[in-house]
């Protein structure tokens, strides 16, 4: 069977980093449950700081892991470890990856749904001798009827505006679906071989994706001290912050690995053939994109 | 046949030895290993916890311990028996046989598998910590919730919630990371000429299952990343003062809930059959209608979940819809329990240890299935919900269905992992002593659902005291007789018998053309399937 020898498949050393980031991931997890146990028990005041130093030292030593991780995949990859079958496997599982993430976002979006169609038309709807929610209207954006329900009383904040589409959050739009084009222009300049249509469309992207989130920031600071737009401010607030900060935690990742694949290009890692670190990246950043799609469609625009 | 074996083979010629071996090695065979120790320890674990509880409701009254204690030991059993030991036990076996069943060196992902086991040492940390946490005087122990989380109780809950937030987030992480390599190795590694409808059913039970994984863990991810805001950041997503409904939090928990029972069980139904055809000496009947059978479960899995929670309050057009497609997964499951009885059918049966099991799991699993389709009824669940009719009816489906299975399949595959025979006189008597003693525990619970006795709570109505006690009595026996089971194991593969290459006579598939137990790498020549 001489056909198997040129088929055979890579399997890495042994590998100390996986074991390092799962403790980096319980000294976070820990730390940060330790950093806000003061919100339920005030006796536990005194461990917000040592909780704090754990969380810092859990993701100190995660972002190392990852980076050492990521660096001997690199290596592995330039010096010819991975051939077309182990190249497929990073394929496959790139894809069912973000398969997760939209089952991630789907979340977040079932809960504006079920929000917008179902709990609020139905606590403006009950029956006017026993409501206590008399005056609260079933309409979108709502910030909720108010009342206490958990024991903390809730007043809906009285400035409270939503946020318009038509500002800065189409000009994000423009921004993402132009990054969208501009890295598909760099790979054709990939596939072509044109180093200089590569780079300059990666680095077009990065500088797009950063843009982005200054954008968000700007938004997200108009929200805080103006708009009487926060975390709190009901259903519209904690949809709108929850979806539109995850998807900028993940346009955040996106440039990061942007950048790191802008350095690879540039370091000459990639050929015609064989660049699926390349590929990767761009498929999740299109998949941000598609995200953020759904995002202006139904929080912002209708 | 050329002598070279995988490319890379020598660089393993040096693999660490000692703690330095597990914590870092990209086997499949080695981290199969821990997953299924890592799954038999969390079993001791969240089974000394119920045994806590049933010495607890041994007699009417409050003896052992305080109404709150109670209810964190609940909701930890349950967390830990499903997450702990029931999916790293099925993730397990994934590891050691899948890439012997299709003829593949290793997983494709070997370094990703590594890390899915690291995290389940931390999330085990994290859901027992509390406990000790609040012998220290820090926090009031772990949730109280049940494994649910419901808001609002969980949401006005201590630190323990917090814990099994994050526990939750880490082994989501890992079950996704499993799900990624075994759905990028059974579509990237099978042996040339293995089509997939030529797979071991085993790898379908396992690939269907990896698909329901990716598409529900995130959403359970997201529901409680949910949870933790409302908890600390002021949103109001399950408060109705914030425009909010804590009966949305059901919803998303149930659309991964649901399907989970699936994923517990259909890497089960997956190496059944196997097991049925091995001592049946008979191909498996109806191979092609058990295929589609899994995928019309796995579809149906996640179109069916607010029949968990018919009782809090819904439309009459989303009460009936729930309840029919509930009803409807009866169709392909019967298909199924038909095509496991016709394999059996004029076969040439003998009964080792594995077989007994895999009778006695049809029977017994065939009983959970039934109590579910009466709970399925909505005007029935009115009746049965939050009663010992449901415990019994999902431990029905999960010990048996689920735990009683994982045995079938430890003793099916360790002589092939272990490369020894194990006691085959221990081994019947603890299939026997356990699925009496299972039976004598759970039995009386469906009496006791239906004469009302409510779950969850410590004490109970006097009527009760009778089945209560022989309840107790049962789940101390059937606690202690695994016992047993781990000392056959421990024994196997200390020495033993020495176990042929084919192990079962009627065995048939690649894993029992390796030698026992198979090489460092399984398969450095891929096998040719014709």
């Amino acid at each position: 069977m001489a056909t198997h020898s040129n088929n055979q498949y890579y399997v890495p050393h042994g590998s100390v980093y996986p074991s390092i980031i799962s403790v980096g991931l319980l000294s976070l997890a820990s730390g940060f449950i330790f950093s806000v146990a003061t919100d339920r028990s005030k006796e536990l005041a005194y461990l917000q700081a040592p909780g704090k130093w754990m969380m810092i030292l859990g993701a100190l030593l995660i972002l190392a892991m990852v980076f050492k991780w990521m660096g001997s995949v690199i290596t592995e990859n330039v010096t010819g470890k991975f051939k077309g079958w182990e190249d497929k496997s990073f394929r496959i599982g790139m894809i069912v990856f973000i398969c997760s993430e939209v089952a991630f976002f789907a979340a977040f979006f079932g809960a504006l749904f079920y929000m917008r169609v179902i709990s609020i038309p139905d606590l403006a709807g009950y029956d006017l001798d026993i409501t206590p929610y008399k005056d609260f209207l079933a309409s979108w954006p709502s910030i909720g009827p108010g009342g206490s329900v958990l024991g903390a009383e809730y007043k809906p904040p009285a400035n409270f505006k939503p946020m318009a589409a038509w500002g800065l959050p189409a000009i994000n739009t423009a921004l993402l679906l132009t990054s969208g084009a501009t890295i598909t222009w760099a790979h054709w300049g990939l596939i072509k071989n044109n180093r200089k249509q590569l780079i300059i469309g990666m680095a077009l992207t990065v500088a797009l994706g950063i843009a982005f989130l200054c954008c968000q920031a700007m938004e997200y600071h108009e929200a805080y001290t103006e708009m009487g737009l926060t975390l709190g401010s009901g259903a519209y607030g904690a949809s709108f912050f929850m979806l539109t900060g995850f998807h900028g935690f993940h346009v955040m990742l996106g440039t990061i690995m942007l950048i790191v694949i802008l350095i690879r290009c540039m370091k000459g890692h990639f050929t015609p053939e064989h660049h699926f670190g390349f590929e990767g990246v761009a498929w999740y950043w299109h998949f941000v994109d598609v995200v953020w799609l759904g995002l202006f469609i139904f929080v912002y625009w209708l | 046949m050329s002598t070279t074996t995988v490319a890379h083979h020598d660089d393993h010629a040096e693999h660490p030895t000692g703690i330095m071996r597990w914590l870092t090695t990209t086997n499949h065979k080695d981290i199969g290993t821990m997953y299924l120790t890592f799954s038999l320890i969390m079993f001791f674990v969240g089974g000394a916890m119920i045994l806590g509880i049933r010495a607890e409701l041994f007699k009417p009254g409050l003896q052992l311990m305080n109404p709150e204690f109670f209810n964190q030991l609940i909701g930890v059993h349950a967390l830990i028996m499903i997450f702990a030991a029931l999916m790293p036990a099925a993730t397990g076996f994934a590891n050691w046989m899948i890439p012997l069943q299709i003829g593949a060196p290793d997983m494709a992902l070997p370094r990703l598998n590594n890390w899915g086991f690291w995290l389940l040492p931390p999330s085990a940390i994290l859901l027992t910590l509390p406990f000790t946490l609040a012998l220290f005087g820090i926090g009031d122990g772990a949730l109280a919730t049940g494994w649910t989380f419901y808001p609002p109780l969980s949401v006005q809950g201590g630190i323990g919630v917090d814990f099994a937030i994050f526990a939750v987030h880490l082994l989501g992480i890992s079950s996704v990371l499993g799900s990624i390599n075994v759905i990028v190795t059974v579509f990237n590694m099978r042996a040339p000429g293995m089509t997939l409808m030529k797979m071991p059913m085993f790898v379908w039970g396992w690939l269907i299952t990896a698909f329901l994984l990716i598409a529900t863990i995130p959403v359970l991810a997201g529901a409680v990343t949910m949870l933790l805001t409302d908890r600390h950041f002021g949103t109001h997503f399950f408060d109705a003062a914030g425009g909010g409904d804590p009966i949305m939090f059901q919803h998303l928990f149930w659309f991964f809930g649901h399907p989970e029972v699936y994923i517990l069980l259909l890497p089960v139904w997956g190496f059944i059959p196997q097991i049925l055809e091995t001592f049946s000496r008979k191909p498996m009947y109806g191979y092609k209608a058990q295929v589609y059978s899994l995928w019309g479960i796995g579809a149906l899995a996640v179109v069916v979940w607010a029949h968990h929670f018919f009782t809090a309050g819904m439309p009459v057009p989303a009460l009936l819809y729930f309840m029919y497609s509930t009803m409807a997964i009866s169709l392909p499951l019967a298909v199924l329990f038909f095509c496991w009885i016709k394999t059996m059918w004029r076969g040439s049966m003998s009964f080792e240890t594995p077989m007994l099991f895999a009778v006695g799991w049809i029977i017994l699993f065939g009983i959970g299935g039934l109590t579910g389709l009466v709970l399925a009824d909505v005007a029935a669940d009115a009746q049965y919900h939050n009663s010992y009719f449901v415990v019994a009816h999902f431990h029905y489906t999960l010990f048996a269905g689920g735990i009683m299975g994982i045995m079938a399949g430890t003793y099916y595959w360790l002589p092939k992992m272990t490369g020894h025979m194990y006691s085959e006189k221990l081994g019947k008597l603890h299939f026997w002593l356990t699925a009496i003693s299972f039976n004598m525990t759970f039995i009386p619970q469906f009496f006791l659902g239906l004469a009302g006795m409510p779950r969850r709570i410590p004490d109970y109505a006097l009527q009760f005291a009778e089945f209560n006690m022989i309840s107790s009595i049962a789940a101390f026996t059937l606690g202690l007789s695994q016992l047993l089971f781990v000392y056959n194991i421990v024994s196997c593969a200390r020495g033993g018998k020495k176990a042929t290459d084919k192990v079962w006579e009627g065995a048939q598939g690649l894993e029992w053309t390796l030698p026992s137990p198979p090489p460092y790498h399984s398969f450095t020549e891929q096998p040719v399937i014709k």
